[in-house]
């Protein structure tokens, strides 16, 4: 990491973006999924901290873009529209969405980290951005740190170790 | 839609009490249990952002053992029992005589995680049973699962329904200890939360008769 460079923390649904020299970490993932947007030849980057496939089961008066997929990633876009990128020069990363228990019910909580992959996923494909890497799943928290300079995506889990995608 | 104005002072004092009710009988359960003094601390009633709530028990990078069940019924919400993890370990080896086990090596037998579950069945069962006894409505607990990992991993869990709603939680938080070993590695420190789903409360406070 450059020296002066500040690392910008996303927290819980939240979102916010990122640029060289800075890098960008949201800390335990479970059956969140952490999605970077970037933009390497601009080195900016985004990231969000997504809780939940779908916005059209919100029942809170106000819906908060970042706590969903089908909102947050557009959402994303957009902020780095701002900041210049063009939607074809940005490639995601994504991470998270585990299963952090073992119910002997199948119940529909449960089973929400592969369901926010699969939402992640598909508004990803709908927005025709590639996804040059993906670490989900498992059964493992993830703390993640994305580097907007290098495209590289940081994994820290507490039973598995680290690893860079 | 529930933010930080939504209980009366009366209301959040019935919280409490809940907090009180439930650790009570845990740490009377967990006394047994180890027949050793349990102490429990005043409950906490805290209404908390999402991101005020991966602060609590250490930060959402802490690794930490946990009990993790639901509950349905009239009310309904999530429960967790959290230890860190070298708080974990000395209460299972005490009562498994397993001297060798440690929750921080990863892999560690299958005997103690299902002592871990057991005891997380037990103090949380009661937890819920005097709740259920005190309210007058049945509270159906879930099977307990067992997580060691990050604390922000396993929180969250207990938002998700909760998340649908509202960008706030309240959480009844107590914590009980081992006043023999005030900061001794044998020591046994854990907190529970309670997080009740949103349209919980209502039903809570119509049926004590403390509506606002």
């Amino acid at each position: 990491m450059a020296a002066g460079s500040q690392v910008v923390k996303v927290g819980l649904a939240d979102m916010k973006i990122a640029k060289a020299p800075d890098t960008i970490r949201t800390s335990g993932l479970g059956s969140c999924v952490g999605v970077v947007l970037y933009d390497l030849t601009k080195k900016v980057c985004g990231m969000a901290h997504i809780m939940l496939p779908d916005s059209s089961l919100a029942r809170g008066a106000t819906v908060h873009p970042a706590k969903f997929a089908d909102t947050a990633i557009p959402g994303l876009i957009r902020m780095l529209e701002k900041e210049g990128c063009r939607k074809d020069q940005l490639r995601a990363k994504i991470a998270g969405g585990a299963q952090m228990f073992k119910f002997s019910s199948s119940s529909e909580i449960m089973r929400i980290g592969p369901r926010n992959v699969e939402a992640v996923t598909h508004w990803l494909k709908k927005f025709s951005i590639p996804v040059t890497g993906q670490e989900t799943g498992g059964s493992s928290g993830r703390t993640i740190e994305f580097d907007p300079d290098t495209g590289k995506l940081f994994i820290r889990t507490v039973n598995l170790g680290e690893k860079v995608i | 839609m529930i933010n930080k104005d939504s209980f009366s002072s009366v209301q959040l004092d019935i919280l409490k009490e809940i907090g009180n009710i439930g650790a009570g009988n845990a740490a009377t359960a967990l006394s047994k249990l180890l027949n050793k003094k349990i102490k429990m601390t005043v409950p906490m009633v805290r209404i908390v952002s999402y991101d005020e709530m991966m602060q609590l028990a250490g930060g959402p990078d802490e690794k930490v053992a946990a009990v993790f069940l639901q509950f349905d019924g009239k009310i309904s919400g999530n429960m967790f029992f959290i230890l860190s993890t070298a708080k974990a370990t000395s209460l299972i080896r005490s009562i498994t005589g397993l001297t060798e086990f440690s929750f921080d090596n990863p892999d560690c037998s299958e005997l103690a995680y299902s002592a871990f579950q057991e005891i997380g069945n037990i103090l949380a069962g009661s937890y819920l049973s005097s709740l259920s006894d005190f309210l007058q409505i049945s509270l159906v607990p879930s099977v307990p699962a067992v997580s060691v990992d990050m604390f922000g991993a396993i929180i969250t869990y207990g938002l998700i329904e909760i998340s649908y709603a509202s960008d706030f939680a309240i959480v009844i938080e107590t914590e009980i200890k081992d006043p023999s070993a005030a900061n001794g590695n044998n020591s046994v420190r854990g907190h529970f939360f309670l997080l009740p789903d949103p349209d919980s409360f209502k039903k809570l406070f119509s049926k004590l008769g403390v509506e606002s």
